[in-house]
């Protein structure tokens, strides 16, 4: 199924990363409360893992089994989020990205937080952030406008969240 | 963004031209290599009596303990660039330029009398040596990080380490036709801590640069 993934085949593919992420993510939990954690950010971690898969897909050999590779990039990723969620306290990532897709106009305050924030970021993240949750561009307007494929900016904003988040944590830690 | 939708956009993200990691590092060593090859047509070239020294032992010993190294330090470098790496036989391998090495001493000690060994050991360029082997490594650890940042190892310092083993092996390489020091004495106390310092440059580059 990774074969006829990796050939292109783009069904495939996405049940083959379903079935991955399921499996991901009953690992994660199992993780996360071995290590007595609260479950908030699992599904982070099954997206960083899934992120990783598809990114780093030609580092598995086809004439290997997949299950180990897939286990071995799973692990990785659930315990680097372990290890970060060890230094912090809260998860608020999935609240903030909501706060930066819909600003309320009547809290100038929290606006120019987020702008204050936004400046934390690299250039081209900055602008792929404002132009999709300030702007409301949507991910395809801003990949032309910026001649990047669509998937590669979909995973600098995921990034560019994901730092956005630490940041804000930062600021209010 | 909810996990199907990310799976949804990851799955739509149009086929690339397959990344093939053997290919890239072969391509990147080549590259490095006419580096280091230049720095040493530049700085170093080959001995002056390079025709006579290719007669004895002790210098072509130099090139065996060398290649020995960075063969192996290489092969188990591509290998923990997978995340699935089973490194074991390869890292056995490992030894086998140290055992070379400890023969290459213990014959050394024999044939040679004790009053000598000091003068052997510290030879005419230990500190050159120190400075030009890294510095032939250099670019060599440089195009083998460029090409590893394809790969996902999952010890990015442990990986470093060796690429930059490989580089100083295969910078010993040539540094061994220039140097007049054929001893193993010489060869078992300063390649070592040049490779070393390569070593720890790769560690340190490794955990910035491959970690992913």
């Amino acid at each position: 199924m990774m074969t006829a993934s990796i050939a292109g085949d783009e069904g495939a593919y996405r049940r083959l990363l379903e079935d991955i992420g399921r499996s991901v993510r009953a690992m994660a939990r199992g993780a996360f409360a071995r290590a007595g954690v609260g479950d908030a950010d699992v599904e982070d971690a099954v997206q960083e893992t899934l992120l990783a898969i598809h990114l780093k897909r030609h580092t598995w050999d086809p004439g290997q089994p997949l299950a180990p590779w897939v286990y071995a990039i799973a692990r990785h990723k659930v315990v680097d989020a372990l290890r970060r969620r060890g230094r912090r306290k809260v998860e608020p990532l999935e609240n903030f990205e909501e706060f930066l897709a819909a600003p309320e106009p009547e809290d100038p305050h929290a606006l120019s937080d987020a702008r204050k924030l936004l400046e934390t970021l690299a250039p081209r993240q900055r602008d792929i952030v404002t132009s999709i949750s300030l702007d409301g561009q949507s991910i395809a307007a801003t990949a032309k406008r910026l001649s990047m494929s669509e998937v590669a900016v979909r995973v600098a904003l995921h990034r560019a969240l994901k730092s956005l988040g630490a940041a804000w944590r930062r600021s209010v830690e | 963004m909810r996990t199907s939708e990310f799976i949804a956009a990851l799955a739509a993200d149009p086929v690339p031209e397959p990344i093939r990691l053997g290919r890239r590092v072969a391509a990147a060593l080549a590259i490095g290599f006419l580096g280091s090859v230049a720095i040493y047509a530049l700085l170093m070239g080959p001995r002056p009596d390079i025709a006579d020294a290719v007669q004895t032992m002790r210098f072509n010993l130099k090139f065996v303990d060398a290649f020995a190294f960075a063969l192996p330090s290489l092969l188990l470098t591509l290998r923990l660039a997978r995340p699935d790496a089973k490194p074991r036989a390869i890292a056995l391998w490992l030894l086998a330029p140290l055992i070379l090495l400890a023969a290459g001493v213990a014959v050394e000690l024999v044939v040679v009398p004790s009053n000598e060994w000091m003068s052997r050991l510290v030879g005419h360029h230990s500190m050159f040596c120190m400075r030009m082997i890294p510095l032939l490594a250099a670019p060599i650890l440089a195009a083998l990080m460029i090409a590893l940042r394809a790969g996902a190892p999952l010890h990015p310092g442990l990986t470093g380490a060796l690429a930059g083993a490989s580089s100083a092996g295969i910078a010993a390489l040539l540094y061994a036709s220039h140097c007049p020091d054929d001893s193993p004495l010489f060869v078992a106390t300063w390649y070592p801590l040049a490779t070393l310092i390569c070593m720890g440059v790769g560690a340190l580059a490794g955990r910035r640069f491959l970690a992913w």
